[in-house]
């Protein structure tokens, strides 16, 4: 165990954890957050990304010391249900979500893509999407979504 | 756990509904069961009967627990608050299909409450009536007819106006719901809200299945596309899924599967694991090994470190050669669903004999969170968090594993990743108990990606050979269908833990698999999951009951021993059973030279099933002529075609047809799906906008188990453990156009929805890849591989 700081959402956490713990656990389970999720421990599906200095990162697989002091956002950090981010505001909208278990990877991949590619055609943006999963597969509306929101965030 | 009163919509149970209910001194089964409480006055039924008494079965749910709330009564659905807050109780759970979107606007709908003036509270054993499972495409038809929560809705719709009548003495006629208050139709001041009628009281009321229910030509609410209120929070990441839970004092689990199916344990050396960080215990029962540690991480570490030694196992069947070890595997069940007894007869009369065999993997649920839940077993007690499709019956068999009464178990369901069926729900929530029972402490445990697909109970293999006969104009004569198919487990249902992997590690067996061949010929008909194509008569006991007009007609099927767990899978045998069906409908067609629209128009007789096919055709401009495609070769090394297929999902619960355009790329044999045409019939539409969403998945869902899933094993062992190696189309694929055509029926049943779509995909892309290049590929999934052997042979 040794002593970790960890800058989540805006707000820096000092943590006595096993430093090569999986970022993941320790956002789910030292700090209570909902938002990234165990999907595949494995960082093939997305459903436990985050992003880390605006890049999208598997959490699942990345050392929880390795992101020490760099500024981590999660889905709930994105945006809140009063005050969604553009991109999560077009999947209200679109109602671009079943079970939604996969939106972590989906929207904040989606976000990472678009803040670098923000003229990103619509076959640009699938290959971004290309290695995150939906199993309810409500791709056509994520896609559309993630188009919306590129519009949005473009004005 | 932050907010254990929580419910599905990520909104609290009615405040007004609970206070009422703890003022009158009463939990929710006791409010329902108890005798003392009789305020209401216009009790039909007269006192409260006995338990035994009160048991009928369910609708959907046969065989329900003794002690859930009775269907038949309205208090098991509904309560109305001093607050006006109307609060339903439910069995069938949100899944991520909308269920509790459109279940919430049936009520509102049916009390004329305003949508944000009703609460959900869904499937927990202390509340909610047993409703069997969540699956199959049963919800729409359970809940919006005449019975259980749409009867119960409509019953207290008229109760109340009887007594607003009372109230405002204004004869009942003279009256209308409006608003949750009862008022003169001619004078809006005369009125009473229900809140002052009925507030914390019982309806003490039989649900009168001959209530008037509101026509849908008067609905406001239900049949409208209204957002599913959980959306904001599961964009904004602040849902609270099963994998969620967290409770106080809680440790984390993790669990030892066997080496290899069919091992035993025979060691269990812990001194590999001893002074690791956030150690608790070990946890071995039979077969059953299992550890739980303070934390998650420590958890899987010690799980990975401990030395556990299983027994040699025997052999899997190869693979490679698995479709005809199923042909000749001992012993089987044979069930015949339909027998004219003259097929061969009618066969040897046929200007064409047609012959052709079908061949479909099993495939997993494959559900992208690995399956999680938390327990907390205390002494003689235990309360549970799964996301199980059946609260009832995971209360039931959960008991029998810990030796438990099934009353001191309570079960609530909490959503977790989507399921399309059995997935690692029922048997991780039975891990968690388990650990939890052995430390006496509440234990999380969320599978590996591993353990979620090396174990589950997969979505069934089949091998189906068809034979169709065709006279001198073309026309189908009789059509023979007879498949093969393993099982092994199933749901647990009420008694069989053993039906799932926990379960049969500690001991118990699966349902037991009754031989019987030959057959017995049928004597009342069954669909059995569209086992009989949809262009037969289904003549069994002197009446017809298919979908078409062959009168020559038999349906066989054979059940052997699965080496695997088997269970239900998004449409499940239906999918596989359909994908025949409509391949082999496809290919007599090319023998008519027929045009397959016309071909299919012909053969059917079912009106329902001709509307969703013309409405398929009409949206996607479908040129009538026979497949192959005489233009379809392109110089380009590309060749286009498109393929149509259709159900009458279970024989009649639920219609749909799709139309697929597809590229192949001659040279490598990739598929592209172009564009994908569903129209669905429904009945009535609750919600469309929900409809489109689980057509456009189902759609995109069917392609994928189409195009790329299939289970994989080796000599010991499932080798499909990841997504490397179980193909799931991702985000990033070539997403076709799918436009979805709604066919709204107010005037009839409503029935599944779900799982319509998904069962017409494998046999629409087929049909079109048949009709871009002429090859006919048989076996699921369609590979780039299979496909050029086809275009080759």
């Amino acid at each position: 165990m040794s002593l970790i700081s960890l800058k989540v959402n805006g707000k820096t956490h000092s943590l006595d954890v096993d430093p090569t713990t999986p970022l993941l656990y320790v956002l789910s389970d030292d700090l209570g957050l909902t938002g990234p999720k165990f999907g595949c421990g494995l960082g093939q599906c997305g459903a436990c990304t985050v992003l880390v200095k605006g890049q999208a990162v598997r959490s699942c697989i990345t050392a929880v010391e390795a992101v020490q002091g760099i500024e981590i956002v999660t889905l709930e950090g994105l945006g809140t249900p009063d005050k969604p981010h553009p991109i999560q505001k077009a999947f209200i909208d679109e109602q671009a979500a079943q079970c939604g278990y996969c939106l972590s990877g989906v929207i904040l991949t989606a976000k990472a893509f678009l803040d670098k590619n923000p003229k990103a055609t619509e076959k640009e943006i699938q290959e971004g999407m290309s290695r995150v999963l939906c199993r309810c597969f409500t791709h056509t509306r994520m896609l559309r979504a993630i188009e919306t929101a590129q519009r949005e965030m473009a004005r | 756990m932050k907010n254990p009163s929580r419910n599905d919509t990520g909104s609290k149970m009615a405040q007004g509904a609970t206070d009422a209910l703890e003022r009158a001194g009463f939990s929710r089964r006791s409010f329902i069961k108890g005798t003392g409480a009789l305020i209401v006055s216009f009790s039909m039924g007269g006192a409260i009967e006995t338990l035994a008494a009160q048991n009928r079965p369910l609708v959907f749910g046969e065989n329900a627990a003794a002690d859930s709330p009775p269907s038949t009564e309205v208090d098991s659905w509904i309560a109305i608050g001093s607050d006006g807050i109307v609060t339903a109780y439910t069995g069938k759970e949100e899944l991520g299909q909308g269920m509790s979107t459109a279940q919430i606007q049936l009520v509102a709908e049916e009390l004329c409450v305003p949508f944000q003036r009703v609460k959900l509270i869904v499937a927990d054993t202390s509340m909610t009536p047993d409703q069997g499972v969540t699956s199959g495409s049963q919800s729409h038809p359970a809940n919006f007819n005449r019975n259980n929560l749409a009867g119960a809705c409509a019953t207290a719709r008229q109760a109340l106006l009887e007594l607003g009548s009372k109230q405002l003495n204004i004869p009942a006629d003279q009256l209308v719901a409006v608003d949750g208050t009862i008022r003169a139709k001619n004078d809006a001041s005369k009125k009473v809200a229900y809140a002052d009628l009925v507030a914390g009281k019982k309806f003490n009321l039989k649900v009168d299945t001959s209530a008037k229910r509101k026509p849908a030509s008067e609905w406001t609410v239900l049949g409208k596309p209204i957002g599913r209120p959980d959306m904001a929070a599961m964009a904004t990441g602040t849902f609270e899924y099963a994998q969620n839970v967290r409770v106080p004092g809680m440790l984390h689990g993790m669990v030892i599967r066997p080496s290899a199916v069919g091992a035993n344990l025979m060691d269990v050396d812990e001194s590999t694991i001893a002074g690791m960080p956030g150690l608790v215990k070990v946890v071995v029962k039979k077969n059953f090994v299992g550890v739980v540690a303070e934390k998650p991480w420590q958890a899987i570490q010690i799980a990975k470190k401990l030395s556990v030694t299983w027994s040699p196992a025997p052999e899997l069947p190869k693979q490679e050669t698995f479709y005809d070890h199923l042909r000749a595997q001992k012993p089987v069940r044979d069930t015949m669903l339909v027998n004219s007894k003259d097929v061969d007869q009618k066969l040897g009369e046929a200007a064409t004999v047609v012959k052709a065999t079908y061949l479909h993997p099993y495939q997993m649920h494959g559900s992208v969170g690995s399956s999680c839940a938390v327990a907390d077993v205390q002494g003689d007690k235990a309360t549970v968090w799964s996301p199980t499709q059946g609260v009832w019956h995971q209360r039931a068999t959960l008991a029998m594993l810990l030796g438990l009464k099934p009353e001191n178990v309570r079960v609530i369901f909490k959503r977790g990743s989507g399921c399309y069926g059995i997935n690692g729900a029922d048997a991780v929530t039975y891990d968690a108990a388990l650990l939890s029972q052995a430390v006496g402490k509440p234990v999380r445990i969320q599978l590996t990606r591993k353990d979620e697909m090396a174990w589950e109970n997969y979505g069934f293999a089949f091998t189906i050979d068809e034979r169709a006969g065709l006279d001198a104009q073309g026309n189908i004569i009789a059509w023979d269908h007879e498949a093969w198919a393993p099982v092994l487990g199933n749901r647990p249902v009420y008694t069989y833990p053993g039906n799932v992997i926990t379960g049969f590690l500690v001991g118990f067996q699966p349902e037991e698999f009754k031989p019987r061949s030959p057959a017995p010929e049928p004597t009342s008909f069954s669909n059995n999951s569209n086992a009989i194509p949809s262009y037969v008569v289904g003549h069994v006991g002197g009446a017809d009951h298919g979908a078409g007009t062959i009168k020559s007609e038999r349906a066989l099927l054979h059940n052997v021993v699965s080496p695997f767990w088997t269970g239900p899978l998004r449409s499940p045998q239906r999918l596989q059973n359909t994908f025949a069906h409509e391949s082999f409908m496809d290919e007599l067609a090319a023998h008519a030279k027929a045009d397959p629209v016309e071909f299919r128009l012909r053969h059917l007789s079912e009106s329902r099933m001709i509307d969703v096919v013309k409405a398929a055709s009409q949206k996607a401009n479908w040129e009538a002529r026979p497949s192959p495609n005489p233009h379809a070769k392109s110089t380009a090394g590309f060749a286009t075609g498109r393929g149509i297929s259709c159900v009458a999902y279970e024989g009649d619960n639920g219609f749909s047809s799709m139309v697929a355009e597809v590229q192949v790329e001659l040279a490598t044999g990739k598929v592209v799906v172009k564009r994908l045409v569903v129209a669905i019939d429904a009945g009535p539409i609750s919600n469309p906008d929900g409809l489109r969403n689980q057509s456009e998945g189902g759609a995109l869902q069917g392609m994928s188990r189409a195009l790329g899933e299939e289970v994989t094993w080796d000599d010991h062992n499932v080798t499909s453990i990841d997504w490397k190696t179980y193909h799931s189309l991702p985000l990033g694929f070539a997403v076709p156009k799918v436009d979805v055509v709604l066919l709204d029926r107010p005037d009839l049943p409503a029935t599944g929805a779900g799982e319509t779509a998904i069962t017409v995909v494998a046999g629409a892309i087929a049909n079109a890849i048949f009709d871009a290049t002429g090859a006919r590929i048989r076996q699921v999934p369609f590979t780039a591989e299979r496909i050029k052997a086809a275009l080759v042979g």
